[in-house]
């Protein structure tokens, strides 16, 4: 038998993943994997619920995340092809343009 | 092999989270971001079946079209236009680990507590409630289709705003600017 917890903990591993590599890497592109990786975590906490309540709001907001990571994803590599062309560079420690 | 039969959704279980796991471990420690970008899409399709696995089988499809199918292309295109290879690599990753880990581990304990707080408040529903349209068994993307459409409109109105804004934006932000030569 597959509980919720088994989700939960499954979920919980994905999301510390995508934390520890969003603080530990410095490549934007795969800091926004790790975005998504910790986008998905909260995916599967919704459908988990979901499961176990019979209630299908879950998975309706499940839906809405997955359009906001699409629309997250869209968004920083856009601003990646920008970073680019302005400093050469993916890597976040040399993009200090806030600073001045 | 009856065991195998009585344990199946186990063994479907175990091995989806693993590749899950291994998916996500891939993503943090692979150096070139092509091998994440890759390591990334098995994450997705293991998701994707454990989707299935929680009756969500809607969300399945949307999350292998719309992830491995758009994300993941939009992925791979960015790693290929800026050529990371001509990059340098030094220094990867973060000096000070001893914060992080120590942020994380408290963040993950208060998760842990909350989770399985949650998880021990109701027993488990009949999955045949996932497929119900006012009483009728249709099939999960009805169902999720009606509550979609009916009593989640204006947030579903709200994320297609959402969307339009964020693909302006990255047009905008993607566009050479008028008059400036070179590129990426």
């Amino acid at each position: 038998m597959i509980t919720t917890t088994h989700y939960l903990m499954l979920s919980l591993v994905l999301f510390t993943l995508g934390v520890v590599g969003m603080v530990v890497r410095r490549n934007f592109i795969t800091v926004l994997m790790c975005v998504e990786l910790i986008l998905n975590a909260a995916n599967i906490n919704f459908i988990a619920f979901s499961r176990q309540l019979g209630d299908l709001t879950g998975q309706v907001f499940a839906v809405f995340v997955i359009t906001i990571a699409a629309a997250e994803a869209a968004i920083g590599l856009g601003i990646i092809i920008a970073l680019v062309r302005l400093k050469q560079t993916v890597n976040l420690d040399q993009v200090n343009v806030m600073e001045g | 092999m009856s065991w195998f039969i009585v344990h199946f959704a186990q063994i479907v279980f175990y091995f989806l989270a693993a590749c899950t796991v291994a998916g996500a471990i891939g993503v943090v420690g692979f150096r070139s971001p092509v091998n994440a970008a890759l390591s990334l899409l098995g994450t997705f399709m293991a998701v994707a079946g454990l989707f299935v696995l929680m009756h969500a089988e809607f969300l399945a499809a949307v999350q292998i079209l719309v992830y491995a199918g758009g994300v993941m292309v939009l992925f791979l295109f960015v790693i290929m236009l800026v050529r990371v290879r001509t990059i340098p690599e030094e220094p990867q990753y973060l000096r000070s680990l001893a914060p992080a880990a120590l942020g994380v581990g408290g963040l993950l304990a208060v998760l842990v507590g909350a989770g399985l707080w949650a998880a021990a408040q109701a027993p488990l529903a009949n999955p045949a409630a996932l497929r119900q349209v006012q009483g009728l068994t249709l099939g999960n993307t009805e169902a999720v289709g009606w509550s979609l459409y009916r009593d989640y409109l204006l947030p579903f109105e709200i994320v297609s705003i959402v969307l339009l804004v964020a693909m302006i934006g990255a047009i905008v932000m993607g566009r050479k600017e008028p008059g400036k030569e070179g590129g990426a």
